[in-house]
């Protein structure tokens, strides 16, 4: 059985009187290690099933298991907390803490740790070295470079060591050369680490980066390629 | 960094909204640091009060005044051991700006009075002996390098000399001290006969009130009662009470000064309230991505509450300790020059744990809404933001 386990997942939105049906009986399965890409029109259902492989969201119907644990009728309290072990999250516009420094930053997701300050701080200069930002600890990121924000973005989701990397458009706000660059760390952290990842996209280069390819089209699967 | 770390930089982020944020508060519990320490010093001077004196003053107002003549009628009350009397003289000493309160009274008995005040028997000797003497307390003294022997001129308002002219001179002749009580309203004393001979005739025989001593604090109320009873169809009814409560009726005159205060107060607050509110809120609409990030990170929905809670808390917790200490230091600075008023006027630990007690309220009040809001934030739907 894969690591994330998707059985009859569907999620319907309402809006107004109009129900939207974003995904549809959708099933789907991921074995530990693997390096997904999702790949669909917009309006696909991509982000929907991002959001419910991660424990943001719940669906309409169906089964969600992830890290062997069933998050359907998971309290909030009892998702947060998953989420903080299991689950690293990459965005788009990378969703840094203005205020922070990047070691701050990293170091967030270790305050809901029992490590202390003098680890959490030693673990997110680790985190940061790995993704090859260990000399840029105190810059905050308006003083870093888009390419650099997104680094210090995945060496947060990396610094408490979870299982699963869920990524959506990770280099949709980077140019080429930079967008390679943090592909190809994602394929570092699958590859040598063991990362499970899982990445939306809309551009058919990054996907090359992924193991494999899904399809999604009006909250269906339609077709995968390896 | 920690969670106090986190919210501290949030708290920061604007830092001009935030000081001008924190200048308010501030500004706000200095005035209530200020205006907390003049009401108590009021009550203060209620509280202090002996039990066993009573005061017999006019029954409806103490412009009124009441005739020296009460006096032995208020003497031959069952339960009283003892009376003299003293009238509120007003007057200036060179300036208005050097107010103290000054009393005719009758030297010996007064002194009898009030055992509290301590005067060398050589100088209250020449008190009662010399019509023109006076007496003042050793701060008023020093504060305006008075020496036995000086005269004091005083300009009188209230009551002028039998030749029409407002001038009154009198000779130093004393200076007592307070026992043990650096809070006693006390004044500047002369000598009443010579007083009662200068002032135009029609005013003659007209005094502020009595001050009786009771053989029997037990028995205050009865006497009380007793006095009030024996003029109460003259032409000069009375009011006898405590000192304390005298005094009381007294700020009473000039207003209900604790309410007065509470008013000022609730609407510095009030505003207080809105501004502080206003800028939580627009802070919080400013963080909902970020907010929505700390939730992702696995940050409860609590959690989340509670850092924004704090955050609110910690503004006005610091605003309402850096307005008292402010107020400490300005109440030191200006305290001798109220001294003369109010008596000592000092931050008490009531003002100063009540007011950061209020300010933690004011914190929590403020940061409720956008906490629960932050609380109730969905990921999902604030990310999109």
């Amino acid at each position: 059985m894969g690591i994330i386990q998707l059985n009859q997942v569907s999620r319907h939105f309402t809006k107004g009187r109009q129900k939207v049906e974003v995904l549809n009986d959708l099933d789907l399965e991921i074995e530990e290690g693997d390096f997904l890409a999702l790949m669909g029109p917009s309006g696909s259902g991509k982000t929907t099933l991002l959001n419910l492989i991660g424990g943001l969201d719940q669906p309409t119907a169906g089964s969600v298991e992830v890290a062997g644990r069933q998050l359907v009728g998971l309290s909030s309290r009892k998702l947060a907390q998953w989420r903080s072990r299991n689950i690293g999250f990459i965005f788009q516009f990378y969703n840094l803490l203005p205020i922070l420094s990047a070691r701050r930053n990293v170091e967030l997701p270790l305050l809901l740790t029992r490590l202390g300050g003098r680890q959490r701080r030693r673990n997110a200069d680790v985190a940061l070295a790995i993704v090859g930002l260990g000399d840029r600890a105190g810059h905050k990121p308006g003083e870093l470079s888009g390419g650099q924000q997104q680094r210090v973005a995945i060496a947060r989701a990396i610094v408490a060591d979870p299982r699963i990397l869920v990524c959506d458009e990770p280099t949709g706000d980077l140019d080429r050369e930079t967008a390679d660059e943090i592909l190809d760390l994602l394929e570092l952290l699958n590859r040598e680490h063991g990362k499970t990842i899982i990445m939306v996209t809309h551009d058919p280069k990054a996907a090359t980066h992924a193991r494999r390819t899904l399809y999604l089209d009006k909250g269906s699967l339609v077709r995968e390629a390896a | 960094m920690n969670s106090f770390s986190l919210i501290w930089s949030n708290l920061f982020r604007r830092r001009v909204r935030t000081f001008l944020t924190l200048f308010s508060i501030i500004a706000a519990f200095l005035l209530f640091g200020l205006l907390r320490s003049v009401a108590d010093a009021f009550d203060s001077g209620v509280e202090v009060a002996g039990v066993d004196r009573l005061t017999v003053s006019p029954k409806y107002s103490i412009i009124d005044g009441l005739p020296v003549s009460h006096m032995s009628q208020i003497l031959a009350t069952p339960g009283v051991a003892g009376v003299t009397h003293s009238t509120w003289f007003g007057g200036t000493y060179q300036s208005t700006a050097n107010f103290f309160p000054k009393f005719p009274v009758e030297p010996r008995a007064y002194f009898e009075m009030f055992d509290e005040y301590i005067i060398d028997p050589a100088q209250l000797d020449e008190f009662e002996r010399i019509r023109t003497a006076a007496v003042a307390p050793a701060d008023l003294a020093e504060e305006y390098g008075w020496q036995v022997g000086d005269r004091i001129p005083i300009e009188g308002d209230i009551w002028l000399r039998e030749d029409g002219s407002r001038r009154w001179e009198f000779e130093l002749v004393g200076i007592y001290r307070i026992r043990d009580d650096e809070n006693m309203f006390a004044g500047f004393l002369f000598n009443y006969d010579y007083f009662d001979e200068a002032r135009i005739p029609e005013t003659e025989g007209i005094i502020s009130n009595f001050s009786v001593r009771v053989s029997d604090p037990d028995e205050a109320a009865e006497v009380s009662a007793r006095i009030d009873a024996q003029f109460e169809n003259s032409i000069n009814p009375t009011r006898t009470a405590t000192e304390a409560e005298a005094n009381r009726q007294f700020a009473a005159q000039v207003g209900d000064i604790g309410l007065i205060m509470n008013s000022i107060l609730s609407a510095v607050f009030f505003t207080i309230l809105l501004l502080t509110g206003n800028t939580m809120a627009q802070a919080l609409r400013e963080r909902v991505p970020e907010l929505a990030v700390l939730k992702t990170l696995g940050f409860t929905d609590r959690r989340v509450a509670l850092l924004v809670l704090l955050e609110s808390v910690l503004l006005c917790g610091i605003g309402g300790a850096l307005g008292i200490a402010l107020a400490t230091l300005v109440l030191g600075a200006i305290a001798p020059d109220l001294a003369a008023f109010l008596g000592q006027v000092e931050m008490s630990a009531m003002t100063t744990f009540g007011g950061l007690g209020i300010a933690v309220l004011l914190g929590i009040v403020v940061g409720l809404n956008p906490a629960l809001s932050a609380r109730r934030l969905q990921v999902v739907e604030a990310l999109r933001r």
